[in-house]
């Protein structure tokens, strides 16, 4: 009995009903758009978030009308108490790294466009592929749920670090429900996020068209998929740190809480544990992190880039061995985020060297785009200004790493917010400014309207000049020693340097602020944008070959066949200066200077 | 509208540096014997991160400005070299700075890390707690007592467990919240963590070093001018972190040994 | 430039596969990801193992009983698998299926009274940290056999069905899953031997 014939000819029947079509839904387009708005609800929560905290910290005695019904103990009368600042804290940045950078970029876009780009009909599995969605919108409720408990959310940062967050309620506000709901959320999101890793990388092996080999993917389906590998072993170490964290908490086991601590003045039931066994399980999940976080935006800024230069990058076979060596490098170096954990010091220079060595392939990209632009044709639209945007802020907030990378600088920058301007820089800004072009790419394919292209320069504008107002400061307080996660400053050392902290608290509210012209453009086109032509970009890759918006199927009922790579521009093709992949027609030898 | 991307750009690129460039942010003064190698790495990095980042973005904006809004029909160039020329240049210029930086980088590491305290180091004991820091001293018997957790006591001040009832090294140690040490002197701190990770951090001594519970650390330094310092936790411990502060307060050696005869008597 | 019209691709690379939507790999990615996470938890093991407290587990008796039974569960699946390639009907197949799962079933009755031998002993979940990790890594192995063993109830009930109802590829990569497990529990049979 042959295999095929009892092989289903499609992945699952054409949808019926509202229910199929829209919530429970095996499409990967439909999964693809509601990770998408997911991670829309989560970067406004976040970003309302970060109002707060820059709002207390300038003006600790302002009143946020409201916010006492949210938090009796932690705002009464609307006032943000210290412990309630590191709450806010906590959230957002759980929030923002998982729900906002794991989910859009990679999740998002990637869910809905990586399928359409090998040629296929769907995910390899797209029931696993809907409950990817649902258990991360699982994850999500219960993560968001801290913010209704008495106790309120977990003081303990995304990062959770033990004791603190292991040993219970002893350790203060919120650390009784809000760390085990944080603990419980995560945990629950590392099995979507699993899920979702596996669908993208068997259907990126298996479920090509023909004529498409891996070479001939675009750039951005190779950085979901190399990403998607980062995610499968990283996520797959997060959950069981999550899983003996809970244990610890609630379990009496003792993984990572030693013997004689004495908090709240009561001896605590543990011993034996080892607090760096959570940094070092956290890391190794933590700094593949923020690749996953970075990789497809580099994908998709390379992928706009090249149709609005109407040129190749000079070599794409280099930006994806270079995509590659970022992904294996980024298992090497997690020990630079504890360089002065108390781990030996002899393994900082171990994780120092392949941290300096990522710059190598990171400058190769950087340098690459660079060349690329010379003797291009470069259009500037939306899209376009935020891929180039990315080039600028990437470049910004990758030098900080250099300084972070070196340990000896490193006992001086440490904690301070040379850090979380660092950080901000390339995965806040950078990546989400990947996302961004994506979006303003891709809108119209997704719903058959143009954005607008006002409101989209205008967005631009705001965020870029904002960005660097908001996050360039961070990197000078650091030097002067300004500490981090602190809600105010109540030192002599730091009073000088308030101005800088309300100029940067002034700039965040206005580019947030800004943020609502992008939902505004977002929600009104999908309504009353200008219809769009199939292909308005005049781009090459499949996605641009088929209908807008496209059919349940994608490609109908036919199999679509790949003659090129993905990156005909600039050639004598049938509609223009380019050639779609699946055009049989080929370009002449060319002749190009 | 390219045109005006390369112009801001460039203007970004001028304001991120003009205040690095002008000191407008300089590292507080030095006063250890070890900083000055991580101060001269820290100034090398930021001459190379400075230089890379001005460099990437004004590189950036030209191209913009020359490759936009150009008149249909203009011919397409491939850069000279093609992928070649970024590829080598990372490898060279990158890997070269790069691992010099990080091999020169390792002595000053090396100072603080791989160095033994001098055998007359003298030796204190910080505990770090929620929300404070505690500092003891052997006494003149030169031996610092057991530590009990169960004996804790805060009310009473005994911060860390302490037994001089039956232990006769306990009686003489001196407890301080101040970390009070002679300058040009060496000291050993040994570091102890009651309750859950904390930091010790001085800017101008160019010190940090977690308190990990369960784990006994010590790290060692030599401070070279009189004068109060705060030290700072930069390890997140709860809801005071922010306030989580003590005074590193370096004397002349005379108002040193005053200091500890006086407490001595206490 | 001109262009010229040809209408052969570059390459004759043929993904059948993709036609009939059906992915080989996906079970090989499932498997790896399941290894990270044992291999975070044995390092974890090996990190906590230095302290002062790190005593010595007696492991029951039963648990050897136990790896015969999963070790014989993947068996029977194997000579179900043989059925389905030599005979026209599935209703011997169906019955060996039914019988790995049996025997699944059986392994983790056998887990549980391992863990009620421990608990004679005195040893509980949060008692020491070797009975710590002997819970955490049985538990979670144990889990996704019963994970293994509801899809298993599902093929058995496709294959006693029809010859129609029952898709290759899933049969396929449950044996995958199953073989794992059994190969999951050796090895951490082995690593609770050698350190707890």
């Amino acid at each position: 009995m042959s295999e095929s014939s009892v092989e289903q000819a499609h992945v699952h029947a054409p949808p019926e009903g509202f229910i199929r079509k829209h919530v429970f839904s095996l499409d990967h387009k439909v999964i693809g758009k509601q990770y998408y708005a997911l991670a829309l609800v989560s970067v406004f929560t976040g970003m309302l978030l970060s109002w707060l905290m820059r709002i207390h910290m300038v003006w600790p005695t302002q009143q946020v009308p409201g916010l006492e019904l949210l938090s009796k103990a932690g705002a009464p009368g609307g006032i943000i108490t210290p412990e309630y600042y590191l709450s806010l804290l906590t959230m957002h940045g759980t929030l923002m790294v998982f729900f906002v950078l794991t989910n859009a970029p990679l999740a998002a876009l990637g869910n809905y466009f990586l399928p359409i780009q090998i040629g296929a009909e769907d995910m390899a599995f797209p029931r696993f592929n809907m409950m990817s969605f649902w258990t991360t919108f699982l994850a999500w409720i219960v993560l968001m749920l801290a913010f209704f408990i008495p106790d309120g959310p977990p003081i303990s940062g995304w990062t959770s670090y033990a004791p603190l967050s292991a040993v219970g309620k002893d350790a203060g506000p919120g650390m009784q429900y809000g760390a085990s709901l944080w603990g419980l959320s995560i945990g629950i999101f590392c099995i979507a996020s699993l899920l979702g890793s596996l669908n993208f990388i068997a259907t990126t092996l298996d479920l090509r068209a023909k004529g498409m080999t891996l070479m001939r993917m675009p750039l951005c389906t190779w950085a979901w998929f190399i990403t998607s590998c980062i995610g499968l072993l990283a996520f797959a170490v997060l959950l069981p740190a999550c899983i003996l964290l809970i244990l610890d908490r609630h379990a009496g086991t003792s993984f990572f809480i030693p013997a004689g601590l004495v908090i709240s003045d009561r001896l605590q039931p543990h011993s034996g544990g080892s607090p760096l066994l959570w940094q070092h399980l956290f890391w190794f999940f933590g700094h593949p992190e923020v690749y996953i976080a970075i990789l497809p935006s580099m994908g998709i800024v390379s992928h706009i880039l090249i149709n609005s230069m109407r040129k190749p990058l000079l070599s794409a076979k280099v930006v994806i061995y270079s995509m590659m060596s970022i992904g294996f490098l980024s298992y090497m170096v997690w020990g630079h985020h504890m360089f002065v954990s108390g781990m030996n010091p002899m393994s900082a220079l171990a994780f120092s060297f392949p941290t300096l060595t990522i710059t190598i392939p990171a400058t190769v990209l950087t340098l690459l785009w660079l060349g690329s632009l010379y003797g291009s044709n470069l259009q500037i639209n939306s899209a376009s200004l935020f891929a180039l945007g990315f080039i600028s802020m990437f470049v910004a907030g990758g030098v900080s790493g250099f300084f972070l990378a070196q340990p000896s600088i490193d006992i001086y920058l440490h904690a301070t917010y040379f850090v979380v301007g660092h950080f901000h820089m390339v995965m806040g800004v950078a990546s989400l400014f990947g996302v961004f072009a994506g979006t303003y790419f891709w809108f119209p394919k997704m719903t058959g309207r143009m954005m607008n292209e006002t409101l989209g320069k205008l967005h631009f504008w705001i965020t870029f000049v904002g960005a660097y107002c908001i996050f360039m400061p961070f990197h000078y307080l650091g030097l002067i020693g300004n500490v981090r996660r602190y809600q105010s400053f109540v030192d002599d050392f730091m009073a000088p340097y308030l101005g800088w902290h309300k100029f940067m608290t002034i700039a965040a509210l206005i580019t947030g602020g800004a943020q609502f012209i992008f939902l505004f453009n977002l929600i009104y086109s999908r309504f009353k944008g200008a219809p769009a032509p199939q292909n308005p970009w005049k781009a090459t890759s499949l996605e641009w070959s088929i209908p807008s918006p496209p059919p349940w199927n994608n490609f109908g009922d036919k199999h679509p066949v790949v003659y090129h790579d993905p990156y005909q521009y600039g050639v004598k093709g049938p509609d223009g200066d380019f050639i779609m992949q699946d055009s049989p027609v080929q370009p002449l030898p060319a002749s190009r200077d | 509208m390219g045109k005006v991307l390369a112009i801001v750009l460039v203007i970004i690129a001028i304001a991120s540096a003009y205040p690095i460039v002008a000191h407008k942010f300089s590292l507080p003064e030095d006063i250890s014997t070890h900083g000055h190698a991580i101060d001269d790495q820290l100034n090398d990095t930021m001459i190379e991160a400075g230089v890379s980042f001005v460099a990437a973005q004004i590189v950036l904006a030209f191209f913009v400005w020359s490759f936009t809004g150009r008149k249909a029909g203009s011919p397409l160039k491939n850069f000279p070299g093609g992928a070649k020329v970024p590829v080598i240049a990372a490898f060279v210029l990158v890997g070269t700075e790069v691992l010099a930086l990080g091999v020169m980088g390792q002595k000053a590491w090396a100072n603080v890390y791989f160095t033994s305290p001098k055998p007359d180091a003298i030796q204190i004991q910080a505990q770090a707690e929620q929300f404070a820091y505690y500092f003891r001293y052997p006494g003149p018997d030169g031996k610092f007592g057991a530590v009990h957790p169960d004996k804790i006591d805060e009310g009473n001040q005994n911060y860390f467990g302490l037994d001089p009832a039956n232990e006769v090294e306990a009686r003489d140690d001196i407890v301080s919240g101040e970390l009070v040490i002679p300058v040009n002197r060496e000291i050993q701190l040994l570091m102890h963590a009651k309750d859950v990770g904390h930091s010790f951090y001085v800017r101008e001594l160019r010190i940090q070093q977690d308190f990990v519970p369960g784990l006994d650390l010590s790290i060692h330094f030599t401070a070279t001018k009189i004068g109060k310092y705060e030290i700072v936790c930069t390890q997140l411990c709860g809801l005071g972190h922010y306030n989580m502060k003590a005074y590193l307060n370096v004397m002349s050696r005379e108002d040193y040994d005053k200091w500890l005869k006086d407490q001595a008597g206490q | 430039m001109r262009s010229q019209a040809a209408a052969l691709p570059q390459t004759a690379r043929t993904s059948a596969r993709s036609t009939d939507h059906y992915s080989s790999s996906g079970i090989w990615i499932g498997v790896f990801a399941i290894t990270m996470s044992f291999a975070a938890f044995t390092s974890a093991l090996f990190v906590r193992e230095g302290t002062a407290d790190w005593g010595h587990l007696v492991l029951p008796s039963i648990l050897y009983v136990n790896t015969i039974l999963l070790l014989a569960s993947s068996g029977t699946l194997e000579l179900a698998r043989r059925s389905l390639r030599e005979e026209e009907g599935t209703s011997k197949a169906s019955r060996l299926v039914l019988l790995t799962l049996l025997l699944g079933l059986a392994f983790c009755t056998g887990q549980y009274r391992a863990w009620l031998d421990l608990r004679t002993q005195g040893i509980y979940l949060a008692t020491n940290p070797n009975g710590s990790f002997f819970y955490v890594l049985t538990f979670l192995h144990a889990l996704h056999v019963l994970a293994g063993i509801l899809v298993l109830v599902y093929l058995a009930g496709r294959l006693a069905a029809s010859q129609k109802a029952f898709r290759p590829s899933l049969f396929r990569s449950t044996a995958i899953y199953w073989h794992f497990m059994a190969v999951l529990w050796v090895y951490l049979l082995m690593l609770c031997r050698m350190k707890l």
